[in-house]
């Protein structure tokens, strides 16, 4: 499965980056459906529920681009990818758009040939380990076996805290989420390390979650946001500004209960008019209809409403806001005014 | 009078190319060729083209880069700032080590098994037949991941070793620790060794322990070959054959017991420190599952390419050896096997690339192989799949090459000289 991916990404590399290059909302709209990559599953980020159907954090950025390009949420179809497939699958065309707890960096969005539109959640790198192995701190690990989803930044920030440190330990490269889960509780490895909302999310499906501890450490940025092709602006600029309608949504004090109503008629706040299309072309900008970012904020509500739903204090998860708070409330999330 | 005609002098048009049935099949094959290159050509310029266009023209220069992961089971010096290509070189000695470790393991059990399948016994047989039976129709990566899961699910932890009432002890006079992380053995240490010597500007280390050791037991058994062919000389000469076996197994085993004592050689035993074994020679669940799993799995194929290479011998020969008065296991060894191999080494070949090439889907543990770190993380971490991939499969070529060229030669020199 793996190497037909590899093998198959690597023709369609050859032979059809130039046609998906060029033109992605217009691929996206004659298919009629929104090709979105995403975990293989992480409980509140992205996970099928019982019926198979796709739901989460980053789930709702997919869902929202859905909805302000096709006008309905539910015409997506969602690509499990690994922390080692993901970026094949975006460069090769397979998926559209990549919304899949990736972190934004330098090389990723410079020499791999991506566009990184946004970040939907500020992260960083911890450790969680079983409570009866007494450890406090992650510079107590030395000699430890870590497990660590292979292909990703925290397999490099993993090798740079502990050298750095000058502890040893035994890396375990894994796949995904799940086999990490079982290697983790099976005690084939002492410490499972990830990015922390991931380890929150993890520890949240265990059985007893209380007997696992995440250490105090953080050892890295992880700013996490979906991404898309380097190349294609119109249509960065599409997924971009649908993250940014969402997280202005909230600023506003628009949600998915009173968009509806909002969106009758043009109200007293221009900012809110504009973003609604009740005043102004931004979605004629955008090459999309005047209500897109209506559709998509009633489809998966504004920024707040989809972190609650999902990963927020009152989901097993329990996330608090911390970073992930409005600017006006201290935290990260900002956007670029709708003007 | 006869006039003689002169044949009509042929002259050649060009619509003959297709008419003559002289010419037509080289037409055919030459418009062939040309349209293939055309292609291959097309799909190379695409390629180059649309890397072009993304901006990622190949380039090869990320090899130089340091590779910034970590690998855990390492044959050679490695630390994540070392190079990418460094990390492939370690990977490429993985996927060796696996590959030479599972040829040796499938070799020996697929012919136990093989001629056991023949034996008259018919519970053996039928114990043989399931056994081949059920493992070459399975797929072999799920033997890789069922005989991991069974490792990590049903053996103990580290931690179950701890303790005044430990769930878990040291097996073989507390000197091998088996848990759910890989096996502990003993190792092999010196403590009056010979130190390290350095080749190729400090990249690699030697061991001059273990030269000395390859020597010297090289040179036993270069010895005990001498004696055996002055055996045989007598033989030949006196028909009494002289007793060499005791003589032979001391030329053999005394030089290298002698040369380990005065090297210092103990064994080092594994012991739990901090959160893992320390000491002894750490061998991880990955590798025990892949290697278990592919030596089982091409044992199967290989036990019935010696069941086929023995039935292929006819039953005269074994009658005719019986008669001579040769007892069965000599007649095996001495008469049906030697036979038997013309037919089994070519199959075995194929049998053995497929082993080689079966090893990448070391992935599916998380061993670090060569498609685990240039193909895997490498890959990964620069974006580089054009170049990785490519690569990749040159070095799974050569590899393959490799091991044909070798087992053909063997196969030249077993085969039946015909004059």
């Amino acid at each position: 499965m793996k190497k037909s991916v590899l093998l198959g990404a690597l023709t369609v590399a050859g032979l059809a980056a130039g046609a998906a290059a060029a033109a992605t909302v217009d691929d996206v709209k004659a298919r009629g459906k929104l090709n979105c990559g995403v975990t293989t599953g992480l409980v509140g980020f992205a996970a099928p529920d019982a019926n198979g159907n796709w739901d989460g954090f980053d789930v709702g950025v997919c869902r929202a681009v859905a909805a302000a390009v096709l006008g309905d949420p539910m015409a997506v179809e969602f690509v499990p990818t690994t922390g080692k497939t993901r970026f094949t699958a975006l460069a090769s065309g397979e998926i559209d758009m990549l919304a899949r707890n990736t972190t934004w960096t330098f090389s990723r969005d410079v020499d791999l040939k991506f566009t990184f539109v946004g970040v939907n959640y500020y992260d960083g790198q911890g450790f969680m380990v079983p409570k009866e192995l007494g450890v406090s701190s992650a510079k107590d690990l030395d000699g430890a076996t870590v497990c660590i989803q292979t292909g990703t930044t925290t397999e490099l920030n993993l090798a740079d805290f502990f050298r750095a440190n000058g502890i040893s330990y035994e890396p375990v490269p894994i796949e995904t989420n799940a086999e990490a889960q079982q290697q983790y509780l099976a005690g084939a490895c002492d410490v499972y390390t990830t990015d922390a909302s991931g380890l929150a999310a993890t520890r949240a499906t265990f059985e007893n979650p209380a007997d696992h501890v995440l250490l105090p450490e953080i050892i890295s940025k992880e700013p996490l946001g979906p991404l898309v092709r380097h190349g294609d602006d119109e249509w960065a600029d599409i997924v971009r500004w649908t993250l940014n309608a969402l997280i202005t949504a909230e600023e506003l004090g628009v949600s998915s209960a009173n968009v509806g109503e909002m969106s009758m008629e043009a109200g007293s706040n221009p900012e809110i008019n504009r973003l609604l299309g009740t005043e102004g072309n931004l979605g004629e900008m955008l090459g999309l209809s005047a209500d897109w970012a209506k559709n998509a904020i009633a489809a998966v509500g504004n920024y707040g409403e989809l972190f609650e739903k999902n990963i927020g204090e009152n989901t097993p998860i329990g996330l608090s806001r911390g970073l992930n708070a409005q600017w006006t409330e201290g935290g990260l999330i900002y956007s670029p005014p709708f003007r | 009078m006869t006039t003689i005609t002169d044949p009509q002098r042929e002259t050649f048009r060009l619509g003959m190319l297709i008419y003559d049935t002289r010419y037509r099949s080289m037409t055919i094959q030459v418009v062939a060729l040309i349209a293939f290159l055309i292609l291959i050509g097309w799909l190379i310029s695409n390629t180059a083209q649309n890397l072009a266009d993304l901006g990622k023209e190949p380039s090869f220069r990320f090899l130089w880069e340091p590779a910034g992961y970590d690998i855990n089971q390492r044959l050679l010096d490695y630390n994540s700032q070392d190079t990418h290509l460094r990390a492939a070189v370690l990977g490429l000695l993985n996927t060796l080590l696996v590959a030479v470790m599972g040829c040796i393991t499938a070799t020996i059990l697929g012919v136990i098994i093989g001629v056991l399948r023949l034996s008259p016994n018919w519970l053996v047989g039928r114990l043989m037949t399931v056994y081949v039976e059920m493992f070459r129709n399975v797929p072999v990566l799920l033997w890789i991941v069922f005989i991991m899961a069974i490792t990590i699910e049903t053996l103990p932890q580290p931690r179950d070793f701890r303790g005044e009432d430990a769930a878990a002890t040291m097996k073989v006079f507390d000197s091998v620790a088996i848990t759910n992380r890989g096996l502990y053995i003993p190792e092999p240490l010196f403590s009056r060794g010979l130190g390290d010597v350095e080749v190729a500007g400090n990249r690699f280390e030697i061991s001059l322990d273990l030269i000395l050791l390859l020597v010297v037991f090289g040179a036993s058994l270069y010895a005990s070959a001498q004696v055996k062919h002055r055996a045989d000389r007598i033989q030949e000469q006196t028909g009494v054959r002289p007793k060499t076996f005791w003589k032979r197994s001391a030329i053999v085993v005394l030089p290298t017991v002698f040369t380990l004592a005065i090297l210092g050689f103990h064994l080092g035993y594994p012991a739990l420190k901090g959160f893992n074994f320390q000491g002894g020679i750490y061998m991880r669940n990955s590798l025990i599952a892949l290697w278990l799993a592919l030596s089982l799995y091409t044992a199967a194929f290989i036990a019935e390419i010696v069941r086929a290479g023995i039935m292929a011998i006819s039953k005269g020969q074994t009658e005719a050896a019986s008669a001579l008065g040769l007892r069965p296991k000599r007649v095996m060894s001495l008469v049906i096997l030697p036979q038997a191999l013309r037919v089994i080494i070519p199959p075995l070949i194929s049998n053995y690339l497929n082993l080689t090439k079966n090893s990448s889907l070391a992935i599916a543990v998380g061993y670090m192989d060569l498609t685990g770190t240039l193909m895997g993380i490498t890959l990964n971490q620069t974006g580089r799949e054009l170049e990785t991939v490519l690569m990749g499969m040159l070095v799974y070529l050569i590899i393959s090459l490799s091991i044909s060229a070798v087992m053909n030669w063997y196969n030249n020199r077993v085969k039946l000289v015909e004059r």
